[in-house]
């Protein structure tokens, strides 16, 4: 038992802090979640300061709130912070894989919330007003992904929408539209795969800013 | 309604499914290359979705991130955890109690340490109690268990997997109001899920969560958290 504890020490002195935030700031994606797996402070700063915006936005429009927007983003961060060594740079993009994290927290906070059973669902979420700061590259690959979704069949747009932003089960969503889980299933299916090929042919890339 | 594994995926991707439908996917996608195959296609798409959005956040949320991953001080102490198959649910928490309850009174009438049991025991009972009476029940953020949280704030922590504190260690639960962490009692973790009794009422808005603190516990945290539970 007593060497136990002699470990606990141990290990937390042997953490190797690399605090070069200038040399952060050039790493990839990729390489920065490599950083973060090891308790590179300075990373996770870096993380930070390329998705913290996204993320932020994502969870604001999911949870319409913004102290429970707040709570989602710092989860996901920290859930990002203790995890990054699962992180497999071959099989996803970090991006996927952080706002990963804060989409299913949201998700998670929302439906506990149950918030948005209380609201119209007509309801805008907050706009995101363009900064002044707000740059150009930013802009454009909102203005790309809210044009791509504008070009699915309704229908297919309002499953993703509904259940992306909104939270909702695919059996909420079949209940909900008075249609069968089948039907929701495969308006998802083909709605999110027709948002692929229009992002791929506009040349989306998801990745910081 | 048929739910063949492989229609899930873009329910998956768009985080649709609810808990059980997740888990069930996600030992599906351990073992079909065709839907991993699937999924990273479709996440190019749902990943996009996030991007319809941004909004500046808070300033003191990034420094907030900060402080918080730098009181957990990375990844040190990796406890293993024990994986339910399903959800652990108040339901199996109470199950596993009642089992325990009575292996317990069995133990009870050998060991040596009688009042350890018994305490262990009313443990058990009060948190059964406290599911009894209509307790709120809480997800752990990073273990598996729950709280439990009576509706006059009485609540009881069920950790499940926490390898018993070493000999001079005590593991401190802690109720969070706000910022400010206050003490909720001392205990030492072991085998199964025990249930812990919390010492300080959890009101809504606080948090419950466990360091491991020296033999006697801290007035305040000095470790880093262990186990957290969601705002209640």
């Amino acid at each position: 038992m007593a060497e136990l504890s002699l470990e606990f020490g141990a290990v937390s002195r042997t953490v190797e802090r690399e605090t070069v935030t200038s040399q952060a700031a050039q790493l990839s994606d990729e390489a920065l979640l490599a950083a973060v797996a090891r308790s590179d402070e300075a990373a996770l700063a870096e993380l930070y300061d390329r998705f913290g915006r996204i993320a932020y936005g994502l969870a604001l429009r999911v949870l319409r709130d913004s102290a429970l927007a707040e709570d989602a983003v710092q989860d996901a961060f920290l859930n990002v912070w203790r995890s990054a060594e699962r992180f497999e740079a071959g099989r996803a993009k970090a991006s996927t894989w952080v706002l990963t994290f804060v989409h299913r927290r949201a998700v998670d906070l929302v439906r506990r919330e149950e918030r948005r059973r209380t609201e119209p669902e007509e309801a805008a979420p907050e706009p995101a007003a363009p900064g002044a700061d707000e740059d150009v590259e930013r802009r454009s690959k909102r203005d790309v992904v809210q044009g791509a979704l504008r070009r699915l069949p309704p229908e297919q747009r309002e499953a993703i929408e509904l259940a992306y932003y909104g939270g909702y089960t695919q059996s909420e969503l079949a209940e909900r539209l008075g249609e069968p889980l089948g039907t929701i299933k495969s308006r998802m299916f083909t709605g999110l795969q027709r948002l692929r090929a229009v992002l791929d042919e506009a040349g989306f890339e998801a990745a910081a800013p | 309604m048929s739910q063949e594994p492989h229609d899930l995926v873009a329910a998956y991707a768009l985080d649709a499914l609810d808990n059980h439908e997740r888990a069930a996917f996600e030992r599906h996608l351990d073992e079909c290359e065709q839907c991993r195959a699937q999924l990273e296609e479709l996440q190019g798409a749902t990943v996009a979705l996030a991007y319809a959005e941004g909004a500046e956040p808070p300033p003191e949320l990034r420094e907030r991130i900060l402080a918080a991953a730098r009181s957990e001080n990375g990844k040190v102490v990796q406890f293993p955890r024990r994986r339910w198959l399903f959800p652990a649910t108040a339901a199996a928490a109470a199950a596993a109690a009642f089992v325990a309850i009575g292996v317990g009174l069995w133990a009870n009438s050998l060991s040596r340490d009688l009042d350890r049991e018994r305490s262990a025991n009313a443990g058990y009972a009060r948190a059964l109690q406290l599911l009894g009476g209509g307790a709120e029940v809480t997800r752990l953020a990073d273990a598996e268990g729950r709280l439990l949280v009576a509706p006059d704030g009485e609540a009881a922590l069920v950790v499940c997997g926490l390898q018993p504190a070493p000999e001079e260690k005590t593991y401190e639960a802690w109720v969070i109001e706000g910022k400010t962490p206050r003490p909720a009692g001392l205990f030492r973790g072991g085998r199964g899920c025990p249930p812990v009794l919390l010492e300080k009422k959890v009101r809504p808005g606080t948090q419950v969560a466990v360091t491991l603190e020296r033999k006697g516990g801290a007035t305040r945290p000095t470790g880093p958290i262990l186990v957290r539970s969601e705002a209640v």
